[in-house]
């Protein structure tokens, strides 16, 4: 995990659910294929309805067309993000697009737990509502230490809530790294 | 101090005496079941961490159930299968229900417990969210991902956070119009779709005693609807006959400590509370199905986990009988013994299977279809701009398929009901 996490703003509603994130028919590519992975970045965040897509406007393609990254780093959200189905392949499909941070009101738990155990991404919580302080686009700057996000485009500075317990787990890199750090398990 | 269910469970996996809402603890998993969608992701992560030639904990303990993409030309989709396939061969695991075979069985969570995997006082992981449904049987039970399953697979533990419990008591029988589903919904409806996380949600009360097991199921499945990480109903003699009936391996049933503190109560009278639907696109979008009787619809669908069931299908039978669809309608049995049931259980000399072919429904095969969309050629999926109104458990956009179709969820009885009208209609219209 990096100490300043900087990139673009993709700004979403509540209630962003995991078909959203992945739609369930693509629940099919291997991860170990270099080729085959790729359709996870390319698809993700396309069953996200036109209108909401990149907010306040929508109708920002979170990833350009023939492309399988994104140009967003840092994803805004409302309340009960990634709630639904329990598929891992919700946030390494945001990993897989160049996401490094989420930040949202709350979060659905199986979402935040696999973001953390597997590595993924940052899942922030924020004690206030940014998605209508933020646009897509605006250049985002988050200072992990100090839990502070800085909307650069606007100047404007946003307290977010201390990672508490998991930051030990993701700045491990995964649970696996932590257990195995923490004398927990024994592996390869 | 008093401990719920759901904490004497965890206490007594954690080898402790007691634990309290908010403590992370390790603790001793009793059965991991994973699917053909995040079983494949699953092994990846074990092999990945554990070695090539790693064994998993314990191979009465792994269960793998095949049901998401079983009925599809999907290369990608029938290459998870396989996948699944090799590694059982490899880990020689007994529980294993492959497609193709007379094992076969379709929908997990209903599977789980026909082949007597769920059990009262036990622990059960599952790579998908609804795996929450097996807390009907008195057991902790909740949905993980691909990384925690591949940890539970190599090491039998997992750290899990206690979660507070938060009681819903229904007073009185059920009317004949209401079904668990009409219970589940108003309750989503009143907490709404983040009203649980983190907390179990535990269901009691004389209502939700008198419905029999897969109406208990039905309630429990869909705990994660409003966020909850499990649900539970303390078990009585039929949850402990239907058991017992399932399996011979013994178990211990855990019950709520005398004045136990709970998060928050809610109570519910039954008599009070009418035909009940979620509007597009949040379980959470509560109307009162006379209230959508405008609602024009060009499909409807019963099945899935939380609606696919026998009793789910002898209620959906009980207004088709005699009656002709309005728009196209999609049968689909949880399992292939529901499947078989069907052929079987008879309502006024005639089939079930029967009473839906007359009344023009489709009937398909056993599997999760097109609860989920899945891929393109899947039964009954959403491939435009439907209206449907379906007996599964969300209808967030896209999830039966296409980003602009429309679904309603309701109950069985709701859905039979709205399928004979073409428009979302009450059931209270349709019994006698």
């Amino acid at each position: 995990m990096e100490n300043i996490i900087k990139g673009k703003a993709f700004v979403l509603g509540d209630d962003i659910d995991t078909d959203q994130i992945i739609p369930a028919q693509y629940l099919v590519y291997k991860l170990d294929d270099e080729e085959e992975r790729k359709k996870y970045g390319e698809l993700a965040m396309s069953g996200v309805p036109d209108a909401q897509s990149g907010l306040p406007d929508g109708h920002i393609p979170f990833v350009q067309k023939g492309k399988w990254t994104t140009d967003y780093a840092i994803i805004i959200g409302g309340k009960n993000f990634g709630c639904g189905s329990s598929r891992e392949h919700a946030p390494f499909a945001l990993n897989i697009a160049g996401v490094k941070a989420v930040v949202a009101e709350s979060y659905a738990r199986i979402f935040f737990r696999n973001s953390v155990n597997g590595g993924y991404l940052v899942p922030f919580e924020t004690p206030s509502r940014l998605i209508e302080k933020i646009a897509t686009g605006d250049e985002i700057e988050i200072d992990v230490q100090s839990s502070t996000l800085k909307n650069l485009t606007r100047d404007e500075s946003f307290e977010l809530c201390s990672l508490g317990d998991v930051e030990k787990i993701l700045r491990a890199g995964d649970v696996f790294a932590y257990a195995k750090e923490a004398g927990m398990i024994e592996m390869r | 101090m008093a401990m719920t269910i759901t904490e004497k469970i965890l206490a007594k996996h954690a080898g402790r005496d007691r634990v309290e809402p908010g403590e992370n603890i390790w603790i001793d998993v009793d059965v991991l079941m994973t699917h053909d969608v995040c079983g494949p992701g699953t092994i990846g992560v074990f092999k990945k961490n554990f070695g090539a030639n790693a064994r998993v904990w314990d191979v009465e303990k792994v269960v793998i159930i095949p049901d998401h993409y079983i009925f599809t030309e999907n290369f990608h989709a029938n290459r998870n299968v396989d996948i699944l396939r090799e590694f059982v061969k490899e880990q020689n695991l007994p529980y294993y229900y492959d497609p193709g075979t007379d094992r076969y069985k379709g929908v997990c969570h209903v599977a789980l417990s026909e082949e007597g995997h769920t059990r009262p006082g036990e622990v059960l992981f599952g790579t998908d969210s609804h795996t929450c449904t097996a807390g009907a049987f008195g057991e902790f039970a909740t949905g993980i991902g691909n990384t925690d399953a591949g940890f539970v697979m190599g090491t039998g533990k997992l750290w899990v956070k206690v979660p507070p419990t938060m009681r819903f008591v229904f007073e009185g029988e059920l009317p004949p119009y209401l079904m668990a589903k009409d219970l589940i919904l108003h309750t989503i409806g009143e907490i709404g779709v983040d009203g649980a996380t983190y907390r179990a949600m535990e269901f009691a009360g004389d209502g939700v005693y008198s419905l029999n097991i897969e109406e208990r199921m039905t309630l429990t499945n869909m705990v994660i609807e409003a966020g909850g990480k499990n649900g539970v109903i303390e078990p009585d003699e039929i949850t402990e006959t239907f058991v017992k009936s399932r399996t011979n391996k013994p178990f211990t049933v855990v019950r709520n400590d005398p004045g136990v503190n709970y998060y928050s109560t809610h109570e519910f009278r039954t008599a009070e509370l009418e035909p009940t639907a979620a509007k597009p696109h949040s379980p959470d979008k509560r109307a009162l199905v006379r209230e959508l009787k405008d609602v024009k619809l060009t499909r409807a669908y019963v099945g899935s986990c939380t609606g696919g069931k026998i009793t789910d299908f002898k209620a959906a039978a009980s207004i088709l009988k005699g009656r002709t669809c309005a728009v196209p309608t999609f049968i689909v049995p949880a399992t292939t013994e529901v499947a078989k049931r069907l052929k079987e259980e008879r309502l006024g000399g005639q089939s079930l299977e029967d009473i839906f072919l007359a009344a023009g429904a489709q009937v398909g095969p056993a599997s999760c279809a097109a609860c989920l969309g899945g891929p393109e050629d899947t039964f009954g999926r959403l491939n435009g701009p439907e209206v449907c109104i379906s007996t599964t458990n969300r209808n967030f956009p896209g999830r039966m398929g296409s980003k602009e179709a429309q679904v309603f969820l309701a109950s069985p009885l709701t859905v039979a009901a709205s399928a004979v009208a073409g428009r979302i209609s009450d059931p209270r219209d349709y019994l006698s």
